[in-house]
């Protein structure tokens, strides 16, 4: 299973060496230097503003006491059910010079609104990343206030410190690495993007691979991008296994009653009127938007071709989810049976393959699968003297290679967690009890993995669901999902179409969250 | 009489439940004082009200004659001047064991601190330890940097709430001893919080035995165990049984063992109902009340026996059927249905009015 991730980082670091073709030439000369500056000012706004946005909201759910506090702490989570190049679209829609509230504004104010913010320059692609990925720093976060900041506040104030200076000298870094944690998953899903960028015409790297890959049909100049790519995302994962690794602070648990801090006057409705701001941009405001647009439309795109894309979307879903839960189920058996050092390791790079942005990994998969294909059909041509054609290319079964990589990370740590539950007494307990073999798995393990399995399964479902790159770079030729005809539709700037696809990505998204916060409700 | 605490008539609820109902007691400079209780019985949050994270809606609480709380307010913390060692410790995982402690030191100069934090970690003897972190420590060891970091700014009044509990047995007994020793050469006030009665009487000057929100009985560890002023009191602190017996005079009181001779727990006043001769009561017998003898006339056959070593706490079964608990020296060791002879040797006497509770 490691090899399966290390074949496709082999191959797109590997062909960073490679002689440099004409293509990877012209690119170096023209873009390189914009795709730099780009990638470098999305990831630093999308990082300063999900931790401003994340932490402040999380430290006020989680520590103060204000109207709707119940229904905030849960429901700032939604956005994360919008991918994020839906919501990069409905804003693009809502707010570009023909969109309804610049029209509007022009209706009242005359002609011209010099003072309105460009929505498709740089700015607009970094707040709509801000409000789809400020989720990830909220809940990490507030995981952290919830189970040390009151009491580490306490500590503080019976040392002479008053709550603001509690605040900053003790909550916040002790929740450093927690912070960390949440950034680094929203670095990530921005380095990996490629629908929102695409929606904005903002290039960066993973843009700029589709584009030398369909646009100058250049395997080679991709690759090289992809292993530019590779080099920041890898830079990263080791930065936060810095952070992880600091983040086994002595753990202290939660205290029965959390006495929270009371808000009243206009402090609260402040803090009430922040968080309903936020949940309303980036969640309630794009949700009706794909509302009202999906109603215009579905009289007449819901057809055939529809359900043709949903049917595809779902049946890919599945596949993936299966599959992966599989191996993944596989994998924690292997490490449980042997112990060792070198499974340890195999599992730690199987599961790095989440890191790997979706367009990397696409040309990771293509370069090594077009090769074993011409192999294969040489053979078959001189042993057999068949015409083979293409036999791996352009199949299912690419794609679901790709998935697999990717989601591998994503189904382990849920089936991973459940299986850190039976422990070595229970097997013992079990046998002791005269069970063993199938029964054992039957009646014990199943029981104890079935919750795990359960939330794998459902995550891998909806992220390949969400899969864009992926899926365009490697799907059978005319084998249009969801995503893809949300890309399709976007890329022309018809809105109103790319709406119904994505209510129904938005739909399927709902359900790991509605699993994330039965979870923290607990 | 300068009393650095006071707590007069506190009351706390949250919502409709009364959690500290009408609470009082006071605390000497220098001493230590300790609530003991069952867990539930709201000593705890008595901790927190004089420490200030909870307001209080009845009476009031003076601190160097200073009020600190009352119903309509409540002084921030961090003003308070009180150190607090927290259950689980709450050590800053992100400092060090030398910055922890000297994390209340902020308003010092830095020569002041440094000498300071030195001085401590002697005094907790976790030199070696200064620059580890405190999941590097052991938990007898983040205890002592808790109380150290406690200490640091030397406060008026230091709180501890349940200290010991997350260490096992015989650490505990170790460290609160020390823990008293350290106290008292930091000539600390300090008020603890347990439900462990050894602990209790381990570090303790004076002890508030608290039951539903109030508080039972305040005195010395002595007096709890001697003087119980009423049956919580006298179940609660240490072993014993109630016999029924019938009072002789304000010196003698008869049960079925024969007559108990010694001073009453109260004071006999004149009007005393008590103390009315034929006056029906029960009659607190400690394990140590009753000795073995195997001349005595008094035989009880075993019921029950657990070897602790020393001696052997023997479960008896009277001739009139009651039960009562007998601690003997080991090497008397008798099997479960053997009778016994035994003796009543007590020096004074605790007994509780039949009808009253």
């Amino acid at each position: 299973m490691a090899a399966l991730v290390l074949i496709p980082v082999g191959t797109v670091i590997s062909s960073f060496f490679a002689p440099a073709s004409d293509i990877w030439q012209h690119l170096v000369e023209t873009t390189l230097a914009s795709l730099l500056v780009n990638t470098f000012w999305l990831v630093l706004g999308v990082a300063s503003g999900t931790v401003l946005l994340g932490v402040s909201l999380a430290w006020f759910t989680a520590v103060c006491e204000f109207p709707g506090r119940k229904f905030f702490s849960w429901a700032l989570l939604l956005p994360l059910a919008i991918p994020a190049y839906v919501t990069a679209f409905v804003a693009l829609g809502l707010f570009d010079y023909t969109g309804p509230v610049q029209t509007t504004l022009r209706a009242w104010l005359g002609p011209e609104l010099s003072w309105f913010p460009n929505v498709r320059g740089r700015m607009g692609v970094i707040t709509v990343m801000i409000l789809a990925f400020y989720p990830y720093v909220y809940l990490l976060a507030r995981n952290a206030f919830l189970t040390q900041g009151r009491r580490s506040l306490e500590a503080a104030q019976s040392l002479g410190f008053n709550r603001t200076q509690g605040f900053l000298k003790v909550a916040l870094p002790m929740a450093r690495p927690w912070i960390a944690g949440g950034v680094m998953l929203a670095l990530m899903e921005t380095l990996a993007d490629f629908g929102t960028v695409a929606v904005f015409n903002y290039d960066t790297f993973t843009t700029a691979i589709y584009k030398a890959w369909f646009g100058m049909f250049s395997l080679a100049a991709a690759s090289q991008l992809a292993s530019l790519l590779i080099v920041i995302v890898f830079a990263m994962i080791i930065v936060e296994q810095r952070f992880r690794s600091r983040m086994r602070y002595a753990e202290t648990r939660q205290s029965g009653r959390v006495n929270r801090i009371p808000l009243t006057g206009w402090r609260s409705w402040l803090l009430v009127f922040f968080a309903s701001g936020t949940l309303f941009l980036s969640f309630l405001l794009p949700v009706t938007q794909l509302g009202v647009w999906a109603a215009d439309v579905f009289a007449q795109d819901f057809d055939q071709r529809y359900l043709e894309f949903l049917g595809h979307s779902l049946l890919l879903s599945s596949l993936a989810a299966l599959l992966t839960c599989s191996v993944a189920l596989l994998m924690v058996y292997a490490a449980r049976r042997h112990p060792d050092p070198a499974t340890h390791a195999a599992v730690r790079i199987a599961t790095i393959g989440y890191a790997l942005p979706g367009a990397v990994l696409a040309v990771g998969i293509f370069v090594p699968v077009a090769w074993l294909d011409n192999w294969l059909s040489e053979l078959a041509m001189q042993f057999f003297n068949i015409e083979t054609g293409l036999l791996i290319q352009g199949t299912l079964f690419t794609m679901l290679i790709a998935y697999i990589t990717r989601f591998l990370a994503v189904s382990h740590s849920p089936i991973d967690s459940a299986m850190q539950r039976i422990t070595g007494s229970i097997d013992e307990a079990a046998m002791g009890l005269g069970l063993n073999g199938w029964t054992m798995l039957r009646r014990v393990h199943l029981p104890i993995l079935k919750g795990g399995i359960f939330t794998a399964a459902a995550l891998v479902f909806v992220d390949v669901m969400k899969e864009m790159p992926i899926t365009l770079m490697t799907r059978p030729f005319g084998w249009d999902t969801l995503a893809v005809r949300i890309f399709e539709m976007t890329s022309e700037g018809a809105w109103e179409q790319a709406a119904l696809p994505a209510v129904a990505l938005v739909l399927a998204g709902l359900l790991p969250i509605i699993l994330l916060v039965r979870q923290t409700e607990k | 009489m300068n009393a650095l605490l006071e707590l007069r008539d506190i009351r706390h609820a949250y919502g409709k439940q009364v959690v500290v109902n009408d609470l009082s007691l006071t605390l000497r400079k220098g001493q230590i004082g300790c609530l003991l209780g069952p867990s539930g019985c709201g000593k705890t949050t008595v901790l927190r009200c004089i420490a200030g994270f909870e307001p209080i809606s009845a009476g009031e609480i003076l601190v160097n004659s200073v009020i600190v709380s009352n119903a309509g307010f409540c002084m921030p913390p961090e003003r308070r001047h009180i150190g607090m060692v927290f259950q689980d410790y709450a050590l800053f995982p992100h400092l060090t064991v030398a910055a922890n402690i000297g994390f209340g030191l902020h308003r010092m100069q830095k020569t002041g601190r440094d000498s300071r934090i030195a001085e401590l970690l002697q005094t907790v003897g976790l030199i070696d330890a200064a620059a580890k972190y405190p999941h590097e420590l052991s938990g007898g060891q983040q205890q002592r940097v808790a109380l150290a970091r406690a200490l640091a700014p030397r406060p008026d009044l230091l709180l501890l709430d349940e200290p010991f509990s997350n260490l096992d047995v015989t650490l505990r007994e170790r460290l609160s001893l020390e823990v008293r020793d350290i106290l008292k050469s930091q000539n600390a006030t300090a008020m603890l919080v347990t439900h462990d009665q050894d602990e209790a009487f381990a570090i303790a000057d004076e002890i508030g035995v608290m039951h539903r929100g109030e508080i039972q009985q305040w005195d010395t560890a002595y007096n709890l165990y001697h003087k119980p002023s009423n049956r919580f009191v006298a179940n609660f602190i240490g072993q014993g049984v109630f016999l029924s017996g019938k009072i002789l005079d304000p010196r003698h009181v008869e049960i079925e063992l024969g007559i108990l001779t010694g001073q009453f727990q109260h004071e006999c006043k004149p009007d005393c109902q008590l103390c009315v001769k034929g006056h029906p009561v029960d009659v607190l017998i400690r394990p140590d009340d009753i000795v073995h003898d195997d001349t005595s006339p008094i035989q009880a056959a075993v019921v029950h026996k657990a070897f602790r070593g020393a001696d052997i706490l023997y479960t008896l079964r009277l001739p009139g059927g009651s039960t009562a608990l007998s601690l003997v020296p080991s090497h008397h060791n008798h099997a479960i249905g053997e009778k016994i002879g035994i003796r009543l040797e007590a020096d004074h006497v605790v007994a509780f009015s039949q009808s009253a509770s």
